[in-house]
């Protein structure tokens, strides 16, 4: 009973969807405020029913309910609990399900978080929002619904893939939803500010903190998967470049450049046009994102079964919402002018020498991951593009970017003097140059040119912030009032930008001065890889709940003093009867030690793969800084906004002799 | 026929997982070597893994037959040149360099040049914008006025 | 209209082309690098009879034969089998065997049992033989003609359907010219 009233809500949460998506935009067409004030009910309306049909779902999880199709092809009776929750997000039909009800929340912020905003755009971004979810669940009901049923019921589930039954799953799909559904307020803000001819800072102000929060939430969630990949394959790998990574990268490079550009475009009214592009264009690439995984036509380890129907249906939601989107943007950005005005040596340049970078690692991410598809719909045979041409192709063009993230910030607006600007920075730039030339030297006794690069690009963001806020200070009375005046907007950029130089510095050093050794090791028996010791002290059997295992207690030492004791596993789930393995990592904030345990070897020894990873773990702690830096920064702009709300009230009021 | 070549592909195991061999070397440089190479060849049956990284019974053959080339005196060259001669360039994820990748490696590059280019003509455009607009010489006074009474 | 309003425009109905064309090819299927080029050497032991060989010499007295890549583990070579057995008794192609990475028990009984279409099949244990032949999933079949060359690779399962579209008439030409 409980599944079919889950397909209802579903089909009762489409028919909300259409109604908010139609009568508020018909209304702000119009001007009929009645239909427009309906946005906000309409998308309370939407949410709730997704909230029941999702909780529905969830429960047909909990409480093992194997006459649900989804349920009973994703769980088992034996796993745990949180993994039969998570579970839910699992496959397609859950994980489309997610994205709907998640994008049915962003709605229902948004409808919140707006009262001061005019009604005319509210009723145009929730209707865009709307039109959106219409997409979305129309796929969800006709073509993937999870609320399907199987006679006769099946006595027991086929059991979550084992390499889902972890934190990662709980984690990371979630994440990396809500960045590419929070990608959508920005381009419905874009396109209601198109609809409504007018492209004024207000547009852009408001559309900021959105833009950065869905921006954190991709980060999160992109770091996440990289983090979880790392621990969870055993491969010690933390970036493949594969499709969907790429597809998950690529919102991410653009929505980069579209929060830079949004700076512009608030503070100094230039970039409007090209601002309102990078927003439908981010939001593309996250449906583009949706169509890769879920159509078959690019391979890739994180595809969901394949389904021409499903492909076919995507391909038109994209090629719907895109393609208006585009036509709005054809017919109306022509009548937008930019007004503002600005020298060569500006911060507008280097902003812009921001996006230029972005955008052209976005294409050549774009154009190594559609090439084999290009060359084979030529009918020109099969390539691979992998892993050696991305790195080759991204990595120089992040370089300069890299550098521009230390310059930009102390370059003035609209109009600065080189010569100023050298006199400021020549120092700086001095010293990081010297204490990178010096790092690799003191760390690793070791000189690789790359490795130099990446080291001084890396000192040189971090000095230059303390470049910047020294001159910030300049004028204040006392260092800590100078440092309070700051807004939080500036300590976002601030933490943001570290965080990119600490995530270089830990990709730079576990890149070239990682070891990796597979060897043959018998309990009793002791391998040296560089400085540390590792010694395979005794094989374990034991039970787990839904597996049975091996596990390999390994001890390490460096230099005679103990450091680690490494848990590895080699276990095998009842249900699929699938092996995994379960890497033991001692994990430091210098380096990693990574054991693996692969195949017996039949003579009681067994094949071990270990690693030493410098500094790994500073690429996810640059992540963390950066989704810190950017919440900090989307706080400001509420705060600013709503003291501006009400001073300017009360102006109003005092100029109307209240 | 799609289905049936999803049946077969199924036999091979789907384990994303890492598969370890422990293969013995004579140098250092013989090690780091395969495990390059490893990295850079694909795994024709699995779904987008290298075969370094990949479980299946091809790829464990694979990566014996490198090893063996490998000692055998071999150079990385004549390794790929072996496998693509068996299964064809889809086998190396680094895409070789020839008439019909050429857009593919020299994209990126183009794509730079035209962008800063773009770019410079924009803020030529804007640049000039400003220096169109300069204050008149009875603007200038009255700006300097204004400053004169602030003080 | 100005040019670069249009421009996304156009470029992203480029994509929406290339991805519609995209859901109909296949990412997954491999053509053999192979084809027209002549068929590796190789000297097997045969599956039924251990102590005699099967080499590509064999294929080469005919004026095409034809090789098809088999295991007992194969699912999907069950469900090629019963045409085999037919082709096989229609004698239109002299059929041989690469038993490919299996234990000589279980092959020996999964030709007792279901039957043995080959004339001699090949027992290649480790897959060397495989790789050579550029052999990536089972089964597989190729094309080869009295020069040795390898003239066509059909991978997956043959049907009649299969048969008749794709390899009778590369089978038929090569025959006709010789005859």
């Amino acid at each position: 009973m409980l599944p079919e009233l889950g397909h209802y809500a579903l089909i009762l949460a489409l028919c909300l969807a259409l109604l908010q998506g139609t009568i508020p935009l018909a209304g702000a067409q119009g001007g009929i405020s009645n239909w427009m004030a309906l946005a906000r009910p309409l998308t309370w309306a939407q949410f709730m029913a997704l909230l029941v049909s999702f909780a529905i779902l969830t429960y047909a999880f909990i409480s093992n309910d194997f006459s649900v199709a989804y349920t009973a092809n994703h769980s088992n009776s034996l796993l745990p609990l949180i993994y039969r929750v998570s579970a839910v997000w699992g496959g397609h039909e859950g994980s489309l399900l997610l994205w709907a009800f998640l994008l049915a929340g962003w709605s229902l912020a948004v409808s919140l978080l707006s009262r001061r905003l005019p009604l005319i755009m509210v009723a145009r971004v929730l209707g865009v929002m709307g039109l959106v979810s219409t997409g979305f669940l129309s796929f969800l009901i006709f073509t993937s619904g999870p609320f399907a049923r199987l006679w006769p019921i099946p006595v027991d589930g086929r059991d979550l893939n084992p390499l889902l039954q972890d934190l990662g799953l709980v984690l990371h799909p979630p994440m990396l939803y809500m960045g590419y559904v929070g990608l959508s307020v920005a381009f419905a803000f874009a396109i209601a500010a198109l609809l409504g001819g007018r492209l004024d800072a207000t547009w852009a102000r408001w559309s900021r903190p959105w833009t950065t929060v869905a921006w954190v939430f991709l980060t999160l969630g992109i770091a996440l998967g990289s983090w979880w990949a790392y621990y969870e394959l055993g491969w010690g790998g933390w970036w493949f470049w594969d499709p969907v990574e790429n597809a998950s990268f690529l919102p991410w490079l653009v929505s980069t450049a579209l929060i830079h550009s949004l700076a512009v475009a608030e503070k100094r009214s230039a970039f409007k046009n090209w601002t309102v592009l990078l927003a439908i264009i981010a939001f593309s690439l996250s449906l583009l994102g949706t169509f890769l995984v879920r159509s078959g036509v690019l391979t890739s380890v994180h595809a969901f079964a394949n389904d021409p129907k499903r492909g076919l249906f995507i391909l038109m939601l994209l090629a719907v919402v895109v393609g208006v989107s585009l036509m709005i943007y054809a017919w109306r950005a022509p009548q937008v002018k930019s007004t503002g005005h600005f020298e060569l040596v500006s911060r507008e340049t280097m902003l812009l020498g921001n996006n230029v970078l972005l955008i052209v690692a976005t294409a050549s991410v774009l154009l190594g991951t559609l090439y084999p598809l290009i060359i084979d719909a030529l009918g020109a045979g099969k390539i691979s593009v992998g892993a050696p041409y991305f790195n080759a192709v991204f990595v120089p063009l992040m370089i300069p970017l890299v550098v521009l993230m230390g310059l930009g910030p102390l370059v003035r607006w609209k109009s600065d003097q080189a010569a100023r600007l050298q006199q400021m920075i020549r120092g700086t730039l001095v010293i990081s140059i010297g204490i990178g030339l010096l790092l690799p030297w003191l760390l690793f006794r070791s000189w690789e040119p790359m490795v130099i690069v990446g080291s001084i690009i890396a000192v040189w963001v971090a000095l230059s912030a303390l470049l910047d806020l020294r001159n910030r200070l300049r004028n204040a009375s006392s260092f800590w009032s100078g440092l309070r005046k700051q807004s939080r907007s500036f300590y976002g950029m601030v933490l943001a930008h570290l965080g990119v130089a600490v995530t270089v510095v830990g990709i730079t050093f576990s890149s070239y001065y990682s070891l990796e050794h597979d060897v043959r090791l018998a309990p009793g028996e002791t391998f040296v890889m560089g400085e540390h010791d590792f010694l395979f002290e005794k094989l374990v059997h034991h039970e787990g709940p839904n597996y049975s295992s091996d596990l390999a207690v390994i001890q390490v030492q460096k230099q005679g003093k103990q450091v680690a004791t490494l848990h590895t596993e080699k276990r095998l789930y009842t249900v699929t009867g699938m092996p995994m393995t379960e890497a033991g990592i001692d994990w430091g904030l210098t380096r990693d030690l990574y054991v693996a345990l692969g195949e017996p070897l039949g003579d009681g020894s067994w094949a071990v793969r270990m690693y030493y990873k410098p500094y790994v773990r500073w690429i996810w702690l640059g992540a963390l800084l950066m989704s810190f830096g950017g919440l900090l920064a989307a706080a400001d702009r509420r705060y600013r906004l709503s003291r501006q709300s009400s001073s300017s009230v009360t102006a109003n009021l005092q100029e109307n002799g209240i | 026929m799609k289905y049936s070549l999803g049946v077969i592909l199924l036999l091979f195991s789907l384990a994303v997982q890492a598969s370890i061999s422990a293969y013995e070397f004579n140098t250092p440089e013989q090690e780091s070597r395969f495990n390059t190479l490893s990295q850079e060849l694909r795994c024709l049956v699995c779904q987008n893994q290298n075969i370094a990284d990949s479980n299946a019974g091809l790829a464990v053959d694979l990566r014996r037959q490198i090893h063996e080339m490998i000692l055998a005196g071999k150079t990385d060259q004549e390794i790929i040149e072996f496998m693509t001669q068996r299964y064809g360039e889809f086998v190396l994820y680094r895409p070789p360099m020839r008439a019909g990748t050429l857009l593919l490696w020299i994209g990126p590059f183009a794509l730079l040049i035209l962008g800063g280019g773009i770019m410079a003509w924009f803020v030529r455009q804007r640049v000039g914008a400003t220096q169109e607009n300069p204050l008149s010489k009875a603007e200038q006074k009255h700006l300097a006025d204004l400053l004169k009474d602030k003080k | 209209m100005k040019l670069r309003f249009i421009l996304p425009l156009v470029v992203f109905t480029a994509l929406i082309v290339l991805f519609a064309i995209g859901l109909n090819l296949n990412p997954r299927e491999v053509p053999s690098p192979l084809i027209d080029k002549p068929a590796p050497s190789f000297d097997l032991p045969q599956v039924q009879q251990a102590e005699l060989r099967l080499t590509r010499d064999a294929l080469t007295q005919h004026p095409v034969s034809l090789l098809n890549v088999w295991a007992s583990w194969c699912v999907a070579c069950r469900q090629e089998h019963p045409f085999l057995m037919e082709l096989a008794r229609s004698k239109e192609v002299p059929i041989y065997g690469l038993n490919y990475k299996d234990e000589r028990d279980d092959a020996v009984a999964w030709l007792q049992r279901f039957g043995d279409p080959y004339l001699v099949s090949g027992f290649d244990h480790d897959g060397r033989v495989g790789i050579d032949w550029g052999v990536y999933g089972v089964p597989e079949t190729f094309i080869v003609d009295a020069q040795g060359t390898i003239r066509y690779k059909h991978i997956g399962p043959l049907s009649p359907q299969v048969w008749k579209e794709k390899l009778e008439p590369v089978v038929r030409q090569l025959q006709g010219g010789v005859r």
